[in-house]
């Protein structure tokens, strides 16, 4: 344990700590500020402003007009209303695009089209490289006539890993397909602008980037046709009913405000840390392999496998000394396959099952990285001694 | 978070007996790094046929690392006789118990248990022989109807947690259901046809009897016009008399054997003799 007795909290692409600002900007919201929005009253009213400066605010981040913003419960939400409307768009084409490391809300979404609509789909599941990133020749071979959307993660959750998705967007555009990314993992980490791109929806969630869980973002861009998915109230315009979560709106606005800020910090200070910590480990420990391309990726994911021994193990390990990481091991999932991005990666056995995600944020400090550095080679060491694999 | 017992901490944080015996008597070898867990397991066995001495090396999970730790305080100082009849319940109940979907963990250590003890005695194990159904994970068919059987093990899902099998691509489901099917069935028979070996006070043997007659036998009769009165039981002699239609039917023998007998052997006792009172 640090000896200041703090969690070592270095799982920042699971989920973030609510900024300090952030808290503060939402408390009213959550007390005194109790109105609804859509109320005919001052009272109400003045809430609804709340909404407003919120909604400025994430498209100011993003690039974007406050009009192309609807507030959502969560990213699962956007990436489900994104692909379904796309699809309400284009009724005669079944033909979807993703890739194969897509988020299980994108995934798990397409592998369940033909049941949710009761019509048959076309799924190209788009295979990566073995660094994790994408083939645009392949991209663009799949590219079809009855290709109604393509989905394609701006960063991947796990590598860290980022596609070319506007030049994606682009070549998609061309053939009058629309074009959805998840960004989740990616706003606030790298500089994201749709006034220079072409991608028709994007997806975001608060409680990547430092606001509470409960409340996502659908970017959907001027013009690009939209079906609702929560019909409702006239919340959103129109576009997701439902009365607005306030406080959690007011609170994703003013992280999206200070994402804007660090954003330099990001990816100069944090990138500096991951890759002393990625360093360290790679350097003092055997066996040790760097999954995803080291230079296309955020600046603060590094996922390394530690060969022949076993994720959950030895994140077991690590929470003995409260720090707090992720697995890509089978057994971590309560599944029995490693994985689904490190398999398609082809990373192997020896490998997958001992994959550890360390994902950093602006709150992590060198004297953090150094107690890892201290701690993970005996934890790996103790494992492998253990293992009827490990030849020393 | 898998919630684990703190008996499971305890071994997989210190865990007992790691490592591997110099010249073992037995070595039990299962699971792969594909399958994301694997344990070697050496024992040594004194002339006696006790156990001496156990070690492990385990590749997995923290439930994985504790079963094979326990395991071995388990069989230390155990004869091969009663270290044979060791089940994965027993290790999973020697540590406070195991998360379901991490049964296979406990199964694990029986299984390289018994591979140990079949490379001690030389002999090959029968489970190895089976038709691999689950290609992600190499289980074979006869390993999954023994798990099925000693578990009673009651939907595919089960199956996956003691076994793995279906854990992967999940293209054997629709096989594995079917085993789970036929086995279920193979043992609702077995059991059926079992003879009832319990014994029986006389007032429970009667009772037994009367009900099944009361039950069963009498309405079947009563569609012909028939009936049946029980008169005595003496041991397993059970005097009855025909009443009705059957009383003068030509068949009367063949009901009394093929059809009162039969019943009262099936759900009371094996050993009953059914007669007619004079």
């Amino acid at each position: 344990m640090m000896s200041n007795g703090k969690v070592v909290y270095m799982d920042n692409n699971a989920t973030t700590r609510i900024a300090p600002e952030v808290l503060e900007a939402m408390q009213p919201y959550l007390t005194e500020y109790y109105g609804n929005p859509s109320s005919m009253h001052t009272f109400g009213g003045q809430v609804g402003r709340a909404v407003e400066t919120a909604r400025a605010q994430v498209a100011e981040l993003l690039g974007a007009e406050p009009s192309e913003i609807i507030f959502t419960s969560c990213g699962t939400e956007s990436d489900s209303t994104a692909i379904l409307s796309a699809l309400q768009t284009y009724p005669d084409k079944r033909h979807v695009i993703k890739t194969k490391v897509e988020h299980p809300a994108v995934k798990n979404l397409c592998e369940n089209l033909d049941k949710l609509t009761g019509q048959q789909h076309r799924i190209t599941r788009l295979g990566v490289a073995a660094d994790g990133t994408l083939n645009l020749d392949s991209y663009k071979a799949a590219l079809a006539d009855d290709t109604a959307v393509v989905s394609a993660m701006w960063a991947n959750n796990e590598t860290g890993v980022l596609f070319p998705v506007e030049e994606m967007a682009a070549m998609a555009k061309e053939r009058g397909i629309l074009f959805h990314s998840d960004a989740v993992q990616a706003v606030g980490k790298v500089p994201i602008n749709m006034k220079k791109n072409q991608i028709d929806f994007l997806s975001l969630s608060g409680h990547k980037l430092h606001a509470p869980k409960g409340i996502g973002v659908l970017y959907v861009r001027k013009k690009t046709p939209f079906v609702t998915f929560l019909h409702g109230g006239h919340q959103e315009k129109g576009r997701r009913g439902g009365t607005e979560n306030v406080a959690s709106i007011v609170g994703l606005g003013k992280a999206c405000e200070l994402a804007g800020k660090m954003m330099a910090e990001e990816n100069t200070r944090v990138r500096a840390l991951r890759d002393k910590l990625e360093h360290g480990l790679l350097s003092s420990i055997p066996k040790a392999i760097l999954n995803g391309h080291a230079e296309l990726r955020l600046p603060n994911t590094s996922n390394i496998s530690f060969e022949y021994v076993e994720g959950e193990a030895i994140l077991l390990h690590m929470n003995r000394h409260n720090i707090c990481a992720s697995s890509g091991s089978a057994c971590t999932s309560g599944s029995l396959e490693p994985s689904h991005v490190l398999r398609a990666m082809g990373v192997p056995f020896t490998a997958a099952h001992g994959s550890i995600r360390f994902s950093l944020s602006i709150y992590n400090t060198e004297e953090e990285v150094d107690f890892v550095l201290a701690k993970m080679p005996e934890i790996i060491a103790n494992l492998r001694a253990m293992s009827p694999f490990w030849q020393g | 978070m898998w919630e684990y017992t703190d008996k499971v901490q305890e071994h997989f944080i210190n865990p007992k007996n790691v490592g591997e015996l110099d010249k073992p008597s037995g070595t039990g070898e299962v699971g792969s790094l594909a399958c994301g867990d694997a344990l070697k397991l050496t024992i040594q066995v004194d002339e006696l046929g006790i156990i001496t001495d156990a070690k492990f090396k385990t590749f997995g999970c923290a439930s994985a690392i504790a079963s094979s730790s326990v395991l071995t305080e388990i069989i230390k100082g155990m004869s091969i006789e009663d270290a044979a009849k060791l089940t994965n319940q027993q290790i999973a109940d020697a540590l406070g118990g195991l998360p379901k979907e991490k049964m296979h963990c406990s199964v694990m250590g029986r299984e390289a248990l018994e591979a140990a003890i079949a490379d001690y005695r030389g002999v090959i194990l029968p489970m190895a022989q089976g038709n691999v159904v689950c290609e992600c994970f190499g289980v074979t068919d006869l390993e999954i109807i023994r798990a099925i059987r000693e578990s009673n093990l009651r939907s595919v899902e089960d199956i996956t947690n003691f076994t793995k099998a279906g854990g992967g691509c999940g293209k054997c489901e629709d096989k594995l259901r079917e085993i789970l099917q036929q086995t279920v069935q193979a043992m609702a028979t077995e059991k059926a046809s079992q003879p009832k070996t319990q014994r029986l006070t006389t007032l429970q043997k009667i009772k037994k009897i009367e009900d099944v007659i009361e039950r069963e036998i009498l309405p079947t009769l009563k569609k012909d016009g028939g009936g049946i009165e029980l008169i005595d039981v003496d041991g397993d002699i059970v005097t009855v008399s025909l009443r009705g239609a059957c009383s003068r039917c030509q068949s009367s023998l063949t009901t009394l054997k093929d059809y009162v007998e039969k019943k009262l052997r099936e759900q009371v006792a094996e050993t009953l003799i059914v007669e007619e009172a004079r």
